[in-house]
């Protein structure tokens, strides 16, 4: 027993009171959401689950580098689908890498064909390039009407001719037409916008596909002048091709000397030749920071291995339903908190008194940490979520439950309360530990290796168990001792819930009468 | 008897039920059960939800009937279906796997002839890999907890009782997916969840009925008096009543959830866990009063200085011509520091124990 424990409850107390004030006001810092961030099927929404693999034909195994990447290309997609609250998480990694996206709203027109496309990688010639807003016609004949602007990019043809009223009129900072996606036909001509929508080009056909690059790497040059570079090398037949096109494109005046690397229908660079490469091995120069260079080497070794995306799981939920599903969630919670409060009472009396506050105080910990984490962390409730914490008021009760029959114990050993509360409390806390440290492996375990609504569960049942024993050290046991001190509880009045004569009836061994 | 006397008595000893004795009867209930639900597996085996197998499934807020609602489904041109009423204002149908923009005109389609607004419609459509790799998942799970359970209660406690309550949790495992087998209930994630649960909550319970046993019999190899086989009784019955109020405690909520997800919601998640979940308590508060801990018995019985200290009491009891367990007349001086009871002399010997000696 440790004597600390025994001598100071008020010292728990007032660190358990430090914890939940800092809680509080970490939750409810000025400025940031108040408010729980709810998943699908408590809010309503669509929800689409893909699964990465690696494109037919291509060999390798999918690295985490590539993943992050694809999750890139389609946070540009969904971002650009123009949909508010849009959200794109990986779970799992490897093989068993899932990204999970959630956009509002049920069953967005076009969004599933959106996600799935196997963005491409590709080298094409620049025929023209300009400011990416709307260019007046230089010659605007009376009898034609104006080309209408593009409402998906890329814009694709067989003949670069075709797409020249439409670049006209393009204006690449329309909101949603950056989003990529769309169908990319390396042999043809095409129209579309650079990433960022500052600048709109026409563009040959593929001169060199993204598998002929080999490797690209950001780094700084030797010499130390210029800043961040990428360099690229490419297999035999990109080798080749590079050649073929620097020679010919370094001759042209701008913008016919340069070339776009399209990812995904958009230009995430378009350098120019400033001179023939030969050799396979090149070299993108410019003032980029460190992340800018290091980001574009990541885009280059992407095509190399491109991704398809299959559609593992989409679900739709209405948002009424949400809204129904969480009400009959945070009811049943209700029902169940109520339910344990009055058996505890019933049973337990006055030390029931002192579990239900503890099992309350468990809840608040549990909403101000919903809400905070939220916030952090991006933890969103959902109603497995909300299921776990319902299981996990038994499971907390279940604490208070071992504890007690433990001071029950004691007494019927013929223990003063004083002494049956502390060592009750030596005897239960190992089995609390034992029992609750099972429990927080099960939520790690299921948390690891699971996706999906598994972990979400598991994430709360693992906060609740760390909740239940902060709740039951610093709270629980105290009050009981400050209980166990009190003179009314000594007595063993039969609303303590500690009666001797109640602990001892119907034996013949046990006496009630000797302290 | 009031119930609070019973717990007192059960505490001294003075009623006591004999778990660990009766194992056989245990085993054959369990034995039963456990058969009725390998029956039920390997003959009807499992209804998997579409998240398993894959297919389509859409909640529709509309108060056709299931008749109607199959001809609308046909005429919209999927001829195989499931078709639930949930509740009066909701339909549930699930349909083979579609491709995703075949179940984008699917719902406009019967959204049309539901005569319904086509967001009101709740889809979901499952691939039939990602079911298959959700379950491979779920398994390399449990696979991993059951190991770290293991080294766990093996550091804890030790390898016998780790090897008793892995089995008292396989036990309970088998009878929960036994029941869904049987009743033929649909098997979801939100299932996958309250069984993965009831790992935790099957050990939670073994381990504080453990936790007794072990310290009952700490230091028993030093003594003559008691046996482990009694030892391990009696802390059964020291921690029924704790064992009854932690059930209880727990089936609660549980109660509360099945309540809200059958009365309100009639579907999804809340009942498909909820239901799990009760069948699995259940089982594990049996497993571990009736199963890990007898189970535990009987592994320890073929240690050699377990069978020693059984003969030693035997030996004693002889010599002595009592005719059973002393343990409560005499005031612990071997380490079974919570026994000692301050109490007067019992004369009787307890029942159970003689009716097992004619046996022996």
């Amino acid at each position: 027993m440790s004597a600390a424990n025994r001598a100071r409850p008020g010292r728990s107390l007032i660190l358990l009171l430090l914890v939940l004030v800092s809680t509080i006001l970490w939750t409810y810092w000025p400025g940031a959401s108040h408010e729980a961030r709810l998943g699908l099927d408590l809010r309503g929404g669509t929800q689409v689950i893909l699964t990465p693999e690696l494109a037919p034909g291509t060999e390798g195994v999918l690295t985490q580098d590539q993943i992050n990447q694809t999750v890139e290309i389609i946070r540009q997609r969904v971002n650009g689908f123009g949909v508010a609250e849009a959200e794109v998480t990986v779970q799992g990694s490897g093989a068993n890498a899932a990204i999970v996206v959630t956009v509002p709203g049920v069953n967005p027109e076009g969004i599933t064909n959106l996600l799935k496309q196997t963005a491409r990688l590709d080298f094409r010639a620049v025929l023209a390039a300009g400011s990416g807003i709307e260019i007046a016609n230089p010659s605007p004949s009376p009898s034609a009407t104006p080309a209408p602007q593009p409402s998906e990019l890329p814009v694709q043809a067989a003949t670069s001719e075709e797409l020249y009223d439409q670049y006209l009129s393009l204006n690449c900072l329309t909101p949603g037409l950056l989003q990529g996606g769309r169908a990319d036909d390396p042999t043809k001509y095409m129209l579309t916008c650079s990433k960022d929508g500052f600048e709109k080009l026409v563009l040959a056909p593929a001169f060199i596909t993204g598998d002929q690059v080999s490797d690209s790497q950001a780094t700084l040059p030797q010499q130390g002048a210029g800043g961040w570079m990428v360099t690229l090398d490419f297999d035999s037949q990109g080798a080749t091709k590079l050649s073929e096109a620097s020679i010919n494109l370094s001759k042209l005046p701008s913008p016919q000397n340069r070339f776009g690397i399209v990812l995904d229908g958009l230009v995430v660079s378009a350098p120019f030749f400033s001179e023939p490469i030969l050799g396979g091995k090149a070299q993108i120069e410019g003032s980029f920071k460190a992340e800018e260079a290091k980001q574009l080497a990541q885009v280059l070794r992407y095509g190399a291995l491109p991704v398809t995306l299959n559609i593992a799981e989409s679900t739709s939920i209405s948002p009424t339903l949400g809204q129904d599903q969480l009400s009959a969630g945070l009811l049943a919670g209700a029902i169940g908190l109520a339910l344990v409060a009055i058996y505890l009472l019933i049973y337990y009396r006055a030390l029931g008194f002192v579990a239900v506050f503890s099992l309350v105080l468990a809840a608040g910990f549990l909403w101000l940490l919903i809400i905070g984490l939220g916030r952090s962390i991006g933890f969103t409730l959902t109603l497995a979520g909300i299921a776990g914490a319902i299981v996990a008021i038994g499971i907390t009760a279940d604490s208070f439950v071992v504890y007690f029959e433990r001071i029950r114990d004691e007494i019927r050993d013929g223990k003063t309360l004083r002494v049956a509360t502390e060592l009750g409390w030596t005897r239960a806390r190992r089995t609390l530990l034992a029992a609750d440290f099972v429990s927080l492996l099960a939520a790690i375990v299921l948390y690891a290796l699971s996706v999906g609504s598994v972990r979400g569960f598991a994430f709360t049942l693992g906060l609740t168990t760390l909740i239940d024993v902060l709740v039951a050290f610093w709270f629980t046991h105290p009050l009981v001792t400050y209980f166990g001190k009190s003179k009314w509880a000594d007595n063993g009045g039969i609303l303590t819930g500690v009666s001797r004569k109640r602990l001892t009836a119907g034996s013949t061994i046990l006496t009630g009468s000797d302290k | 008897m009031k119930f609070n006397e019973v717990g007192n008595r059960l505490y001294t000893g003075e009623t006591s039920v004999d778990f660990v004795g009766k194992r056989k009867l245990w085993y054959v209930i369990s034995l039963i059960i456990i058969a009725v639900a390998a029956f039920g597996l390997f003959g009807r085996g499992l209804n998997l939800g579409i998240e398993f197998e894959g297919g389509a499934k859409f909640n529709v807020p509309s108060t056709v009937s299931v008749e109607d609602a199959r001809n609308i489904v046909k005429a919209a041109g999927v001829q195989t279906s499931v078709i639930i009423a949930v509740g009066n204002e909701r339909l549930e149908i699930q349909i083979p796997p579609l491709e995703q923009t075949e179940i984008e005109s699917f719902t406009s389609k019967i959204a049309a002839d539901f005569k319904v607004d086509p967001a009101s419609i709740t889809t979901q459509s499952v691939g039939p890999s990602w079911g298959a790799d959700i379950t491979r998942q779920a398994l390399i799970g449990l696979g991993v907890f059951i190991l770290l359970v293991i080294l766990f209660l093996t550091v804890y406690f030790e390898l016998r009782m780790a090897a008793a309550a892995i089995v008292a949790l396989l036990h309970d495992l088998l009878i929960t997916i036994g029941v869904y087998a049987i009743t033929g209930f649909e098997v979801t994630p939100a299932t996958v969840i309250g069984i993965l649960t009831i790992l935790g909550y099957s050990l939670y319970d073994t381990v504080v009925v453990f936790d007794k046993v072990k310290e009952n019999t700490r230091g028993i190899i030093a003594q003559s008096r008691l046996n482990y086989r009694e030892s391990a009784n009696l802390a059964l019955n020291q921690t029924l009543i704790r064992s009854i109020n932690t059930s209880i405690v727990a089936l609660l909520p549980v109660a509360a959830i099945l309540i809200v997800g059958v009365g309100i919601l009639q579907a999804g998640t809340l009942k498909d866990l909820a239901l799990a979940l009760f069948v699995g308590i259940a089982a594990g508060t049996y497993s571990s009063i009736f199963i890990a801990t007898p189970f535990l018995v009987q592994l320890k019985e073929r240690q050699p200085d377990i069978q020693a200290l059984s003969r030693r009491v035997h030996a004693r009891r002889v010599n002595a011509g009592t005719d059973g367990p002393e343990a409560m007349k005499i005031s612990g001086d071997a380490g079974l520091a919570n026994q000692v009871l301050p109490a007067g002399p019992r004369t009787q010997p307890k029942r159970f124990t003689r009716s097992k000696r004619k046996k022996s």
